[in-house]
């Protein structure tokens, strides 16, 4: 039956689109009303000049005492910690089929189990030779012949929550606790940060991811890194410099508790304002920083905005933990083989061409990449072409200091399954956030994780 | 729509239901506009303060028939809008519906609906299917919930949503059974068990379309060949269940009332409910039969609305309540993509969860918030070189003020819109050419700045 099949293809391309509009969006569209300017770069001056120490040329915008003196201390700050390791997490969000990214191709159940979705061909693991790279993951399979690559086949936890957003739930906030209300990185955050610094936890989407939020300090969320520009018609000059400062001057504390909250975001709004500027696109709508490395064309805003991550990092800017989403579709409960092939390819790609990028940058080195999803899928396909909610899945490390060892064994699918049908998990994602925790950012796991003395930590930075 | 007959439906007359007996002037009635629709357009909080509390309550729950109130909307070219076929055109055809409409709380329902069952167009891929579970919330959104919940289980767009056409006998699909309960009726972990969700998905069999090019899915329909007439055990009751009984052993679970009235109570109130509040909306509830429209009433009329803190607006309310406040209608498609850059783009939901209320603000959504705030504006910003404005702070913000129909603002606000005024009016001082110009620019930014402001955020 075709119907479904095209029915999907037509919601991912829809969804490309919607991707592409927002991202349009984001540079600001064209006038809406006759008359009206664009709102992108209205009255402003574009000024170049070069960082000190840093030896990069950047581009700053409404260029003036305050805009260079804001640009000098986000530089400065940044130099005070130069060599801060940076976790970027990539969330696939929809339970991503651990079954598929990894297929395994040498289990004698693998057929039976999945006689419409079995893969076939790819590259088998060195690590396991019954566990094949699904075809579109090409990328993540070379950067793991360079060792750059620790695979996690069966990553999660016992009596995983088949919900999505529970599960989610979990892995944001690092604890099997529906009532958790900051994430694991945003604890790490407020153990770490700085209260004038919102660039340390960095969501790149539309909104904030929730494993970066905070109990206390500032986090953000850009839908790029050009993509933070402010404007008003016919305001201009000296003027326009005044109105920028004063949305910062809203944001005075208030006491009823819904006008502090939009104060509060108004200031952060400021802050992030000033160590952005010397991202912002100008008029000819070009990104104010060089990619040295091609990235995917994409509609998806996925591979632009690892770019800008680069360049960020690449001018110093004081990133600690940054998190996105890949693009995608990974809940598939129909028609499943195209869905997952075409996410997974431009995910993957997309992190070969910045893993690329971050080595020609030279600052590979200070860069991790997690990526993971809120559970895997049930090992017998359904009948609709997919796969219904399942338990462990699949999870990797990305970058030039991870240990490259599996973590966690494929349990296989004659005994490797639960009653329910779903593969167990061999490792706990509350184990890995303990050892990333300790082994690479360098603090404590103890009070970060709840119960962390209780996780076994497999060894995940060489 | 049916009429509702009779006196006003208030919950006075309800045992362990507080109604708020405080002043209800004009500020207490924008409020209400706020919560129960899309804010005031001018007069209107008056004119509804006239009315008291209960009497303001029953006129939003059982409104007299549609009107709307102003010009038809158009895109930017000046034609018509085509919501079933033009991309974005279903999102500014429903806010204008929010924008012109007389009955904001069908329309604030249908919105409400909208998130608690939140099928997105990302998978359904039908600006028309999508339209038609609009009309079905718009329609039934204030009657019972156990019809609008049977309607949404068999409507199109969720069927395909959630795959509930995929669901057969050969080969179940769990998907709308597991979200029926954990999102729809009882909550996560509330009352079932994994055993229910496979149980329900069996029961809910039966449901089929087809799939036409160029017309795309078509003929939904209930085939009993595929559904599945064996014995189900749900929630510890066995029979040969339908999808009528899925529906039905959902809405009489013992759970159920206590997740609807809180669920329902959040959209309204910042605050949760006390105990004896909850627990007599409870019986509100299941004594009227699972009636809507008076738990919304009493939810309406109780003090905590009134005396409790503000609710952040969501982007489309802020957008439909800037263009309401000035008395614009729609004009332009410019509002989808802005509205999606504040994180909330209708039929688009961001998953079957519907929008994070707790989470509106950061600072990517507070940009599009600016840039909303822009758009409604910028078509009325001052031509610096041509207009002139009074060489004072506070005359020109008392102008942008009347701008914006005078909306009350606090002390931190109005100090920090002042201090820029006085700022930017000084930098132009001794040359002349900078005072003529500097005073429209200061006029065009205050509008700009007020319409951001805290205040205007969150009501």
């Amino acid at each position: 039956m075709t119907g479904p099949d095209c029915n999907h293809c037509a919601g991912l391309s829809r969804s490309r689109f919607l991707h592409r509009a927002a991202a349009e969006a984001g540079r600001g569209l064209p006038a809406i009303e006759p008359g009206m300017p664009l709102p992108a770069g209205t009255g402003l001056s574009r000024r170049s000049f070069l960082a000190h120490g840093l030896g990069a040329a950047l581009a700053v915008y409404g260029a003036s005492r305050l805009g260079i003196r804001a640009f000098e201390e986000g530089i400065a700050s940044a130099a005070t910690s130069p060599a801060q390791p940076v976790l970027v997490s990539v969330f696939l969000e929809g339970g991503a089929d651990g079954l598929s990214v990894l297929s395994p191709q040498g289990d004698p159940l693998y057929q039976q189990l999945r006689p419409q979705l079995a893969l076939a061909g790819g590259t088998a693991l060195r690590e396991d030779g019954r566990l094949f790279w699904h075809p579109a993951a090409g990328g993540l399979a070379q950067l793991y012949t360079e060792n750059k690559v620790t695979v996690m086949p069966a990553i999660g936890y016992t009596h995983a929550d088949q919900s999505h957003f529970t599960s989610r739930h979990y892995w944001e906030v690092g604890a099997t606790d529906a009532n958790l209300r900051t994430g694991w990185l945003g604890r790490y955050l407020d153990r770490i940060g700085t209260p004038d610094n919102p660039l340390q936890g960095l969501s790149l989407d539309d909104t904030l991811a929730p494993a970066l939020a905070t109990a206390k300090l500032p986090v953000a969320s850009i839908a790029g890194a050009d993509q933070y520009d402010f404007g008003s018609s016919r305001v201009w000059g000296q003027v326009e410099e005044r109105m920028l400062e004063a949305f910062g001057l809203l944001g005075a504390p208030r006491s009823d508790p819904g006008l502090r909250s939009v104060g509060m975001v108004a200031r952060q709004a400021d802050r992030l304002r000033h160590q952005l500027l010397p991202f912002q696109s100008g008029s000819d709508g070009k990104p104010a920083f060089t990619i040295p490395v091609p990235y995917p064309q994409s509609d998806d805003p996925f591979p632009k905005r690892l770019a800008g991550l680069a360049a960020m990092l690449g001018a110093g800017l004081p990133l600690h933990a940054v998190a996105l989403s890949a693009p995608g579709e990974y809940d598939t409960h129909s028609a499943q083989a195209g869905a997952l092939a075409s996410g997974l390819q431009l995910t993957s790609d997309s992190l070969l061409a910045f893993q690329r990028d971050l080595e020609a940058r030279g600052i590979a080195d200070r860069v991790l990449v997690h990526v993971w999803s809120e559970f895997g899928r049930r090992a017998k396909e359904n009948g609709s072409a997919g796969t219904d909610h399942g338990a462990a899945g699949v999870g990797f490390l990305v970058g030039t200091r991870v240990a490259g060892t599996m973590v966690g064994e494929f349990p296989g699918l004659a005994s490797g399954l639960d009653e329910d049908g779903n593969l167990k998990a061999t490792a706990d994602f509350r184990g890995i956030y303990a050892a990333l925790l300790e082994q690479w950012l360098g603090t404590d796991a103890a009070g970060l994780i709840p119960g962390a003395a209780s996780f076994a930590r497999p060894t995940l930075i060489r | 729509m049916a009429r509702f007959p009779g006196r006003p439906i208030t919950s006075s007359r309800v045992a362990g239901i507080a109604v708020y007996r405080g002043k209800f002037g004009a500020e207490q009635a924008e409020r209400l506009l706020w919560r129960a629709g899309f804010g005031p357009r001018p007069g209107e909080a008056q004119k509804l303060a006239r009315l008291g509390v209960e009497g303001a309550v029953h006129h939003l729950v059982a409104p007299p028939r549609e009107k709307l109130v102003g010009h038809e909307p158009r895109d930017d070219k000046g034609h018509p809008l085509a919501p079933f076929d033009a991309w974005g055109h279903d999102h500014v055809w429903w806010l204008d519906r929010m924008v012109r409409t007389s009955r904001p709380l069908v329309e604030r329902m249908a919105l409400v609906w909208h998130d608690w069952f939140a099928t997105s167009n990302s998978g359904v891929d039908s600006q028309r299917l999508m339209l038609g579970q609009n009309q079905l919330f718009r329609e039934h959104g204030l009657g019972s919930f156990h019809d609008l919940f049977g309607r949404v289980t068999t409507d199109p767009a969720m069927l395909l949503w959630l795959n509930g056409s995929d669901n057969s006998k050969y080969s179940p699909n769990e998907n709308y059974a597991r979200e029926m309960m954990e999102l729809f009726t009882l909550g996560a972990d509330r009352g079932y068990r994994e055993a229910d969700v496979r149980q329900q998905a069996r029961a809910l069999t039966g449901f089929r379309n087809d799939w036409r090019n160029g017309v795309g899915p078509t003929n939904f329909r209930y085939d009993p060949r595929y559904h599945d007439t064996a014995s189900k055990t749900i929630f510890g009751h066995t029979g040969s269940y339908t999808w009528k009984d899925s529906v039905r052993l959902c809405v009489s679970h013992p759970d159920h009332a206590s997740f609807f009235v809180t669920k329902l109570w959040s959209y309204f109130i910042a605050t949760p409910p006390d105990h004896a509040t909850r627990s007599a909306l409870e019986r509100l509830y299941v004594r009227g039969r699972h009636e809507v429209r008076p738990v919304v009433a009493a939810v309406l009329s109780h003090p905590d609305l009134y005396t409790g803190p503000r609710m952040i607006k969501s982007p489309v309310l802020y957008n439909a309540g800037l263009l309401r406040r000035i008395g614009r209608g729609i004009g332009s498609t410019a509002w989808v993509w802005l509205d999606a850059m504040a994180g909330q783009q209708l039929f688009y939901p961001p998953n079957v969860a519907g929008w994070d209320d707790t989470r509106w603000l950061d600072t990517a959504t507070w940009r599009g918030r600016w840039w909303i705030a822009q758009y409604v504006v910028g078509p009325y910003a001052l031509d610096p070189g041509k207009a002139s404005q009074p060489d004072d702070a506070h005359r020109l913000l008392d102008r942008a003020l009347a701008f914006w129909r005078h909306p009350t603002l606090g002390p931190e606000t109005m100090t920090a819109l002042l201090a820029f005024a006085r700022n930017a009016l000084a930098d132009a001082r001794g040359t002349a050419w900078k005072q003529r110009q500097y005073s429209v620019m200061v006029q065009n930014a205050l509008r700009h700045l007020i319409a951001v402001s805290p205040e205007l955020q969150a009501a």
